[in-house]
């Protein structure tokens, strides 16, 4: 089992965000591996670990971004595909999807797995954009995943519960953190990522041009969110029916 | 002149701290208080692979350098001292005396679990009767037919009682009472009738790290579990010490920048007579010092360990900072309870615990007097 897993380097999420022409900023703060990427590292792992195969990394974004390659070299995968042109700064959503398709064509897989959705952009599209790119059925929101050599089996999460879908291969699967526990590298996995295949591309090594990479979205205004509000306090003598109204309320039951 | 560390290493330290972020920070208070070895904690460390980081990849190891594992000690202590001794100990005193002076058999017997994390090894020196002098060892180990015959008793052997704890390596005399004192190393195998494990003691600090007396009573054990060549048990063990010195400091250096890092917070928090107590020169200047002479400390045990990895003579500059770290370790947790006055003597804040840690690193593994009489000795000043 071929497994390739998409990873995003994003500014450290324990600091605040900081924006800037209503982008993210991204040079002069911390960036790491994206904590919800390693879900996605952990399961190609576990996959190859059950299955073999190798498990290629990708990622799309500034060269220093290749840290987080780097990061999933040392838990374990085998190798890395890291794209970086000048042409993508800026890439939205769908231009990242079409890119990192292209690459991913190149690479080979069976399974392809991404995160549900990053901790910085956050839009949760890039993963179904790809799969249309690449032609694939996908498989969103997955809590737990196994695989045979020729089929994917998900527990997707749901609002109320979570349904079991076999899905057959080749396909394109997103994980929720929780789906496992991602491993620490250890001090042997750094310097054994050292020596692992780790390939620099640019638009032009997959015959793309800076037309390709052309962003159409717009970003018109960025505001905060509101607070969350406080919660409800209820007394212990009308407790249970208080909470079930509350649940109720909130559609939860 | 180089002062950075490499890349690896760099990338190693910033994972160690997220783990110990994650898995020991919001548990330590909690083990201190149960003063039990966690051994869920342990297998993390395991997975993590730091009780194999100085050892060759055929036993299992990583081939790192002793600076690498000093860094993982450092950044485990500045949380946890408990957990911290038990990797300095596990590896320093339990897995390398099998690795440096034992048989290829006994490596292949005894090492792949140690170095996995599987299981732990205790190193039994001390004695009820004296610790620092290492050469008063009454502990009788008699060569009957092919199995020693052992009599005798340690005392405050680390990992020596918990439940993976495989083997004890111990020192003991085993000269038939001639004129020169013999001491070798025996491997007393765990469970082996004869070795009773005493109960925990309890202790000021290093509440879940695992201390124990112990004892042999006509405890038999195979002669082929000499370890290295007999009579150079106690020179084996003192170079041994050499190597744990320098761990020691590191472990000394973290707990004061753990400390450091208590009071930088705190002291930009906490406010009296109106402004926040790190505006106070009192504060500052305290915390000034802090700061000074952990960065100093942590020089120190670097320098020591890069000598020890370029094969240099290391002996006077661990001991140094062996004594330069526990001592600095001892006054910035001293100086951190003052830094947060009544809350400081409380067990949440973790200067509290911190404090009561760091005296032992003027003790354990060398005194601050014997290293004080090392140094001296380095010095070529005349001997008593
Ligand atoms: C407010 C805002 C500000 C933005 N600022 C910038 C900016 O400053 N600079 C900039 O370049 N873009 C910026 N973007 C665009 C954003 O980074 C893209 O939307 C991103 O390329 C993909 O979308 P996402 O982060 O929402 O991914 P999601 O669809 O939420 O990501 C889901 C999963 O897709 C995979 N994935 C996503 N992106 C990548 C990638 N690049 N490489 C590999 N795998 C990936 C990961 O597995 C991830 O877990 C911004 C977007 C928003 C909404
Ligand atoms: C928690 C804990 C864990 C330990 N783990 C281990 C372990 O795993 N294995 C092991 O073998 N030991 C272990 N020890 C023992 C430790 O190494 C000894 O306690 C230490 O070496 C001191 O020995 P002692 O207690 O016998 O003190 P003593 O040697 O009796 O010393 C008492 C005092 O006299 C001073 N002193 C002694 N000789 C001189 C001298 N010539 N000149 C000036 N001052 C002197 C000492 O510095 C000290 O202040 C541990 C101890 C503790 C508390």
């Amino acid at each position: 089992m071929n497994v390739v897993v998409c990873v995003k380097h994003v500014p450290d999420p324990n600091a605040p965000v900081e924006i800037q022409d209503n982008r993210i900023k991204r040079t002069g703060v911390q960036n790491v591996l994206d904590p919800g990427d390693m879900y996605g590292i952990e399961a190609g792992l576990l996959l190859r670990e059950a299955l073999g195969g190798e498990v290629t990394v990708i990622s799309m974004g500034p060269v220093q971004a290749v840290e987080a390659i780097k990061r999933a070299l040392s838990m374990g995968a085998d190798r890395g595909v890291m794209i970086s042109d000048d042409a993508l700064t800026g890439a939205d959503s769908l231009v990242t999807a079409r890119v990192l398709a292209a690459a991913i064509r190149r690479a080979g897989f069976d399974l392809v797995i991404a995160g549900v959705e990053s901790t910085d952009g956050y839009t949760g599209t890039m993963p179904s954009s790809l799969a249309e790119f690449l032609g694939l059925p996908q498989v969103t929101f997955a809590k737990r995943l196994s695989a045979s050599a020729s089929s994917v089996t998900v527990d997707r999460q749901t609002a109320s519960g979570y349904h079991v879908v076999e899905c057959s291969l080749p396909a394109l699967v997103t994980v929720t953190a929780g789906v496992n526990e991602p491993r620490y590298p250890s001090f042997k996995g750094i310097m054994a990522a050292k020596k692992k295949p780790l390939e620099h591309l640019t638009l032009d090594h997959l015959g793309m041009s800076a037309a390709d990479a052309e962003v159409e979205q717009e970003i018109v205004q960025i505001s905060a969110v509101d607070e969350r509000k406080s919660g409800t306090r209820v007394a212990n003598d009308e407790a249970a029916a208080r909470i079930a109204d509350l649940l109720a309320e909130a559609k939860a039951i | 002149m180089d002062f950075d560390l490499s890349e690896e290493q760099q990338s190693f330290v910033s994972i160690v701290r997220s783990f110990v972020d994650d898995a020991i920070r919001p548990n330590a208070e909690r083990w201190d208080l149960e003063e039990e070895l966690p051994l869920d904690a342990v297998k993390q460390m395991a997975d993590l692979g730091l009780f194999g980081l100085p050892f060759p990849e055929r036993y299992g190891g990583a081939g790192a350098d002793l600076v690498t594992l000093c860094l993982a000690i450092e950044e485990i202590a500045r949380v946890d001292s408990s957990l911290a001794i038990t990797l300095e100990a596990a590896v320093g005193l339990g897995a390398m005396p099998i690795y440096r002076f034992g048989t290829e058999e006994q490596k292949n017997t005894w090492l792949p679990s140690l170095v996995s994390g599987n299981a732990l090894a205790g190193y039994g020196l001390t004695e009820p009767g004296g610790g620092s002098d290492a050469g008063a060892t009454r502990t009788t180990a008699i060569l009957e037919g092919d199995e020693w015959l052992i009599n005798g008793s340690k005392s405050f052997i680390t990992n020596s009682g918990t439940p993976i704890t495989s083997l004890v390596t111990i020192t003991a005399i085993t000269d038939k009472g001639g004129d020169a004192k013999e001491i070798s190393a025996i491997i007393v195998p765990a469970g082996t009738p004869g070795f009773e494990v005493g109960p925990a003691y309890r202790k000021m600090g290093w509440h879940h790290s695992d201390t124990h007396e112990l004892a042999f009573g006509d405890c038999r054990v195979p002669q082929a579990n000499l370890l290295g060549r007999r009579g150079d048990g106690l020179r084996n063990f003192l170079s041994i010490l050499d190597d744990g010195r320098i761990a020691i400091a590191a472990l000394a250096v973290g707990l004061a920048q753990g400390c450091l890092d208590e009071c930088l917070s705190y002291a930009g928090e906490r406010r009296a007579f109106g402004r926040v107590i790190g505006g106070y020169q009192a504060i500052s200047f305290k915390i000034a010092d802090m700061a000074t002479k952990t960065e100093l400390a942590r020089t120190a045990y670097q320098k020591a360990a890069w000598l020890k990895s370029k094969g240099r003579p290391y002996t006077k500059q661990a001991a140094m900072a062996k004594l330069f770290a526990s001592e600095t370790a001892v006054e910035v947790a001293r100086d951190a309870v003052q830094v947060h006055g009544g809350y400081g003597y409380i067990e949440e804040f973790p200067v509290c615990r911190h404090f009561r840690d760091s005296k032992i690193l003027e003790i354990g593994e060398g005194t601050s007097e014997i290293m004080r009489m090392l140094i001296a000795r380095e010095l070529k000043l005349p001997s008593t």
